[in-house]
C-alpha cells in the first residue's frame, strides 16, 4: 500500500533527526524538506537522502503540495512562524503536526492520549514539547492513580541539543510544557523548569517530575503506574530511563528519568530530540493510518 | 592599588541571594525593615525576589514564604531613594514574571543565564529594554569559561538591549586575577555606555579582594549582601566592602557606620545558621560548584546518610551549572546504594 507523503518543514535538528526516523516509517514517505538557510546541513542530508529541498520557506513548497501528493507536514520551525506556516498548509488541506512550542492545536503526547485523537480530524496537531514529551507521562501515571494538585518538571538538555529555535522560544517552552502537564498530565497546577548545560562530553537528557498529591500518595499503586507507563514510552523512545524513584516524601513523589536518543543525527546524549521526534512520527503515523483507510475527516471548525 | 575617586554603585543582595540560606522564608516584616535601612544608610539598589529569582516558586528550589509580588509591593512603597531590581534566569522565569515586577515598580531587572547560554536571553533582555527598565545581563558561573568567551556572550547580551554586563562568581571560585581578566575583557568589547558588574561569593574569602579586583579593572557595579547573607559561604559582605573602599577613596554614597547597623543589628539575628566559610562551603569555592547547592547537598546527605563534602566534589566533577539542584537528591540516592553495595 502506498505511503502517505510528508513534508518537513525545518532543516535544524528537530527536522532532520525526524527525516531520519520517517524514512523508516511504514505509514509515511518524508518526500520534502524545506529550510530558510540553503546551506543548511540538514537540507543537505536532505539531498543525499532524496528529498526535494528549498530554501525558500514554506511559501517554496506551496506550489508543489498537489502534485508532490503531500498530505501531512512536520513544523519545526519555531513558535514565532508556525502560525503563519499552518494556516498556508491547512489552507491547501496538509495536516500539520506541530512540533514548535505554538500550541494552536490539541496536545499529544503518544502514550497518554494518543487514542483521543483518533477519528478527531484534527487538522492542526500539537506535541508540546521535548520536555513535556518525556514528563507529561509520568504526571499521567501519577494522575490516574489519585489527584495530582500541583506537578513540576526540570528538563535538563545538553546545550549542544538546543538549537537557535529552541533558545529563542525559551518562554513558549515553559508555558506550553506547564499547560500540557495540566490539560494532558491532569495535574491542577503544573510548572516547567529547563536548564541548558554545556559540559563536554554532553550530558543526557535529565527530567525530574515532581507531583504532589491531594492526598497521602499510595505508594505502591503509583509505582506500578509508572513503571508501566515507562515501557509504554519506551515502544517509541527505547532509551527512556528509571533512573532513581519514584521518592516518597510526604506528598511528594519525585521520578529521576534520562532519555537516551538512537542517535539518528545528533549523538545518543541528544534524547529531547529523539522524544519529540518519535513522538511526533507515531502521531503522524496515526494520522496516515487513518488516511489511507479513508477514514480521515477533517474537522469543521468555525474560525 | 589605587582606586582613590573612584565612583561605584552598590548594590545589595541580602533580601535575594540571602533568600537561600533562609530557605526563602524571609517574613514580609523583615524584607521592609531590611530595606528600608539600607535605604537609609544610602545603599542606591537592591534585590528583592527569591533567591532563584523571579518565578523561582518550586519544589525543585523551595516555596518561599510570599511571592516575588508581595514582596515587591510590600517593599517598593516603602523606599524613600533607594531602587529595587528583580532576578530572572530564563528557563525558570518568563517575560510575564518580567512584566509583573515592572508593574510593581522594579526599576532594574537582571536576566541570568549559565555564562556559554546569553543566546536563552534574548527575549527576556529585549522586552526589559523596551519597558525602559535598567536592564542588566548576569552571566553566571564565569568561572568556568575564560575571558574572551565570557566577552563574546556579554556582547550578546548588550546586542539584546543590556546597559550592564556581569561577570557573576556563582561558584566563589575566582581569584582576583581571574576577575581582573573577566572585567577587562569585558570592558574592551563593550561600549563605553554600558556599565561591567561583578557579583561575588565569599567560599574562598575572596570577596572583597575579588570586587577590588574588578574595580580596578573597571567595574562600575559591585554587589554584595549586608552582614554576606548569601548562598553557600554568602556573597561580599557589604559593610566590609564599603568599609574598604571608603578607606581606599572610592565613592560609594553608603554611610559606613549605618551600614554596619543594618548588618549586626538586622541581619544577622535573621541567620538561621552562621553565613561563614564550613567546609561544604569551602569546597564549593575550590571546587567550582554553584552556591546554592549547599543546603540541599547537606539535607540529601542527612537524609541519605552520605557525605554532603562527597555530593558537592561529585556536582563539581559533573560540570552542573546553576539551577541543577535536581541533581542532588539523585546524587545522593546513587551514592547511597554504591555504599550499600560496596
Amino acid at each position: 500500500m502506498a505511503k502517505i507523503k510528508a513534508a518537513l518543514i525545518g532543516s535544524g535538528n528537530i527536522g532532520t533527526d525526524l527525516m531520519y526516523k520517517a524514512l523508516r516509517s511504514p505509514w509515511i514517505e518524508p518526500t520534502w524538506m524545506v529550510g530558510i538557510d540553503a546551506a543548511s546541513d540538514g537540507l543537505a542530508k536532505a539531498r543525499e537522502k532524496g528529498l526535494s529541498t528549498t530554501a525558500a520557506g514554506v511559501d517554496g513548497l506551496l506550489p508543489h503540495l498537489k502534485k508532490g501528493g503531500i498530505r501531512i507536514a512536520f513544523d519545526a520551525t519555531s513558535a514565532y512562524v508556525h502560525p503563519e506556516n499552518a494556516r498556508k498548509l491547512q489552507e491547501n488541506g496538509v495536516v500539520v503536526i506541530d512540533l514548535t512550542p505554538a500550541a494552536i492545536g490539541p496536545y499529544c503526547v503518544p502514550s497518554v492520549n494518543l487514542s483521543e485523537h483518533v477519528g478527531k480530524g484534527e487538522m492542526n496537531v500539537n506535541m508540546v514539547s521535548c520536555g513535556g514529551q518525556a514528563t507529561i507521562p509520568i504526571v499521567a501515571a501519577v494522575s490516574r492513580v489519585q489527584a495530582v494538585a500541583y506537578a513540576e518538571i526540570v528538563a535538563t538538555v545538553a546545550s549542544r541539543s538546543a538549537g537557535p529555535g529552541t533558545r529563542k522560544n525559551i518562554d513558549e517552552f515553559t508555558r506550553t510544557t506547564a499547560s500540557g502537564i495540566e490539560k494532558v498530565g491532569g495535574a491542577r497546577r503544573g510548572k516547567a523548569i529547563i536548564i541548558l548545560n554545556p559540559a563536554e562530553p554532553p550530558l543526557i537528557m535529565r527530567d525530574v517530575v515532581h507531583c504532589l498529591t491531594e492526598d497521602e500518595p499510595d505508594r505502591e499503586a503509583i509505582r506500578a503506574s509508572i513503571l508501566a507507563m515507562i515501557t509504554e514510552v519506551q515502544k517509541y523512545v527505547p532509551g527512556y530511563q528509571l533512573k532513581n524513584g519514584p521518592v516518597f516524601d510526604g506528598k511528594r513523589v519525585s521520578t529521576y528519568l534520562e532519555v537516551a536518543g538512537l542517535g539518528d543525527y545528533l549523538p545518543r546524549y541528544a534524547g529531547n530530540l529523539d522524544i519529540m521526534t518519535a513522538a511526533a512520527l507515531r502521531t503522524g503515523e496515526l494520522i496516515a493510518e487513518e488516511m489511507t483507510g479513508g477514514r480521515f475527516e477533517p474537522v469543521k471548525r468555525a474560525s | 592599588m589605587n582606586l582613590d575617586g573612584k565612583k561605584i554603585t552598590l548594590h545589595d543582595m541580602c533580601l535575594r541571594d540571602g533568600m537561600h540560606p533562609k530557605q526563602h522564608q524571609i517574613s514580609i516584616a523583615q524584607m521592609v525593615a531590611v530595606a528600608t535601612s539600607l535605604d537609609a544608610a544610602g545603599v542606591p539598589l537592591i534585590e528583592v525576589t527569591h533567591g532563584d529569582g523571579l518565578g523561582g516558586a518550586s519544589v525543585n528550589y523551595g516555596f518561599p514564604a510570599h511571592s516575588d509580588e508581595e514582596y515587591l509591593r510590600a517593599v517598593i512603597p516603602k523606599l524613600r531613594r533607594a531602587k529595587v531590581s528583580a532576578l530572572l534566569l530564563p528557563g525558570i522565569g518568563t517575560v510575564e514574571h518580567l512584566k509583573l515586577a515592572h508593574d510593581c515598580g522594579v526599576a532594574t531587572i537582571r536576566v541570568a543565564t549559565h555564562c556559554t547560554e546569553a543566546d536563552v536571553s534574548e527575549q527576556h533582555i529585549s522586552a526589559a529594554r523596551k519597558l525602559g527598565l535598567d536592564t542588566v545581563g548576569f552571566l553566571m558561573m564565569a568561572h568556568m569559561i575564560g575571558p574572551d568567551d565570557l566577552a563574546r556572550q556579554g556582547k550578546l547580551m548588550e546586542d539584546y538591549g543590556a546597559n550592564c554586563i556581569y561577570c557573576t562568581d556563582s561558584a566563589g571560585y575566582m581569584l582576583p586575577d581571574d576577575v581582573s581578566a573577566r572585567v577587562k575583557a569585558l570592558r574592551a568589547v563593550l561600549k563605553p555606555g554600558t556599565e561591567v558588574g561583578f557579583h561575588g561569593h565569599h567560599n574562598m574569602a575572596m570577596g572583597i579582594a575579588n570586587s577590588l579586583a574588578a574595580v580596578e579593572a573597571g567595574a562600575g557595579r559591585i554587589d554584595g549582601s549586608a552582614a554576606g547573607l548569601g548562598a553557600g559561604a554568602g556573597n561580599t559582605p557589604l559593610e566590609v566592602f564599603n568599609a574598604v573602599a571608603t578607606r581606599m577613596g572610592i565613592q560609594t554614597g553608603v554611610d559606613v557606620f549605618r551600614l554596619m547597623d543594618v548588618a549586626e543589628d538586622l541581619v544577622v539575628p535573621m541567620m538561621d545558621h552562621p553565613i561563614r566559610i564550613d567546609r561544604d562551603a569551602l569546597i564549593l569555592g575550590y571546587a567550582g560548584v554553584y552556591s546554592s547547592f549547599l543546603l540541599f547537598a547537606k539535607r540529601a546527605g542527612a537524609k541519605y546518610g552520605v557525605s554532603s563534602a562527597d555530593i558537592l566534589v561529585e556536582l563539581g566533577r559533573l560540570k552542573t551549572v546553576g539551577g541543577q539542584e535536581d541533581m542532588i537528591e539523585d546524587l545522593a540516592i546513587n551514592m547511597a546504594r554504591a555504599k550499600k553495595s560496596a
